[in-house]
């Protein structure tokens, strides 16, 4: 399986406390470095700032975010899952770049997270061939929603 | 959170049951260590009839209601119509099926030792019509294939759940169960992260359920047909965004062995419905 070569990588990534970001993406999109501090990326993955319309309708999106498949949000919306922690007030407990870091990649965290890394295509097994290579969200897109969660007071 | 697969101490149950088979291994005095039995991170299981809508069971409650029949009265033509260059039908070697397969579907999958695998019960059939009756297998999941399991099964309902895993059948087990384990797709889950971990929890509209076999084949709202647990699979696989290997093949054979020692004690309930 030639998408399960990037273990060792992340594990280097691991281990320091301020370091560079992933290697480009074997075949899709290069992912834009990124620099994780303690707990956070204290640093957008952008220039542009997020939009938290735009990322609200993508945490809706079934084919973007599809939080609400996991998540309870302070949105209208039928059949609102709860197997993830419910999200309003979210941006109380946690700051920017906190939420940056659980939304690009949970399992730096905690390993057995069974929060989706939104922003890694390394170290996983068995992607489906059309996603193969692609973030779930793309860079702006995880700025896009992470202006809305900020929102969430 | 519910704590998952290792993290919650033993039953006292099955502590007991370890460390008898420890002391028996020691009493045979050296030889080779046998693989240690395995647990269950679920030791009380629970029938995915639990975690469904009053409707929909009381559909499967009702023989009459429940749409699997018509397939199991298809299985049933089929069972004494024979087919292929033998000119046998399948009770023209196993006679009344409420008596001689009564029972199968609960210890299936099993072990086959001329074919040296674990083999499910489309795959036994699929043997049965190549080498005695004459006959080309029928393709996984296709209608006359679930109809002759729905049939089948039937002759097994209420019965427990019963494989056996031991022997020449363990290494197919433990394959299974690493599949099982085996975080994938772009969701990066396991099976475990949803039926292990989260069952009793909403996914949208979907209360998870413990991801038992025991109702397969299961009459499908959704689908509108009678299905086959390996489709279902495939199905969860696509969810996290993962390939699924195909119906029929090593992996999901395995992964049904394994699947069906986690439902172990539940009574089958073929044909069951699900939404
Ligand atoms: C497949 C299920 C699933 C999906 C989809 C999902 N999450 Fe989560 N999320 C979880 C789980 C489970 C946790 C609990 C923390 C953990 O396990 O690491 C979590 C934790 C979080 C947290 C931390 C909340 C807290 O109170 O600690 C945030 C923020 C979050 N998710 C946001 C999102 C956003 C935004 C999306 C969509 C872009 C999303 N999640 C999609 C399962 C999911
Ligand atoms: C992202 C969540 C998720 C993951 C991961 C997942 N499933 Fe499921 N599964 C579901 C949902 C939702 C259903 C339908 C509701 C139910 O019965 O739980 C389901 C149903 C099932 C059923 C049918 C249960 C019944 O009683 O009808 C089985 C069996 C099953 N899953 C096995 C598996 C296996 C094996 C894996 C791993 C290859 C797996 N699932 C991975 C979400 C998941």
């Amino acid at each position: 399986m030639r998408n399960r070569t990037g273990r060792c990588g992340a594990v280097v990534l691991a281990l320091g406390l301020a370091i560079p970001g992933p290697a480009p993406a074997q075949g899709g999109t290069a992912l834009v470095p990124y620099e994780v501090v303690d707990d956070a990326i204290p640093r957008p993955l952008t220039d542009r700032p997020g939009d938290p319309e735009r990322g609200r309708a993508l945490a809706l999106n079934r084919s973007k975010g599809n939080c609400v498949t996991c998540h309870e949000m302070p949105v209208e919306a039928d059949f609102q899952g709860n197997l993830g922690p419910p999200l309003a007030g979210v941006a109380d407990r946690y700051t920017e770049g906190e939420l940056r870091l659980r939304l690009v990649d949970s399992k730096r965290i905690n390993p057995e997270s069974n929060m989706p890394s939104y922003y890694r295509v390394e170290g996983l097994t068995a992607v489906r061939r059309d996603w193969l290579g692609k973030p779930m969200l793309e860079a702006q897109e995880v700025e896009d929603v992470l202006a809305w969660l900020m929102t969430l007071k | 959170m519910r704590g998952w697969r290792g993290a919650a101490a033993l039953p006292a149950g099955a502590a007991a049951v370890l460390a008898l088979a420890v002391a028996a291994a020691l009493a045979q005095g050296g030889g080779e260590a046998p693989a240690a039995e395995p647990v269950r991170a679920i030791p009380d299981p629970q029938s995915g009839l639990e975690f469904t809508t009053p409707e929909t069971r009381a559909i499967q409650e009702d023989d009459f209601q429940n749409p699997a029949f018509l397939w199991v009265e298809e299985g049933e033509q089929a069972w004494n119509h024979p087919e292929g260059a033998a000119g046998k039908s399948c009770a023209s070697c196993h006679g009344n099926a409420a008596e001689s397969m009564r029972g199968v579907r609960a210890r299936y999958p099993a072990y086959d030792a001329k074919k040296g695998r674990v083999v499910t019960l489309e795959q036994r059939v699929n043997i049965c019509r190549e080498e005695h009756m004459g006959a080309p297998p029928l393709r996984i999941d296709s209608r006359p294939l679930n109809a002759m399991t729905a049939f089948i099964g039937l002759q097994s309902r209420g019965m427990p759940v019963q494989v056996d895993i031991s022997g020449p059948a363990r290494p197919f087990f433990d394959a299974g169960e690493r599949f099982y384990n085996t975080r994938r797709g772009q969701l990066d889950m396991r099976c475990g992260s949803c039926h292990e971990d989260n069952y009793g929890r909403y996914l949208r509209a979907d209360l998870l359920s413990q991801g038992m076999s025991n109702g397969f084949p299961t009459y499908r709202l959704k689908e509108q047909r009678v299905i086959s647990l390996q489709f279902r699979l495939q199905g969860c696989v696509n969810d996290v965004r993962g390939e699924a290997p195909p119906m029929g093949g090593e992996e999901f054979t395995n992964l049904e062995f394994y699947l069906a020692w986690r439902a172990q004690g539940l009574p089958v309930e073929t044909p069951s419905v699900r939404r």
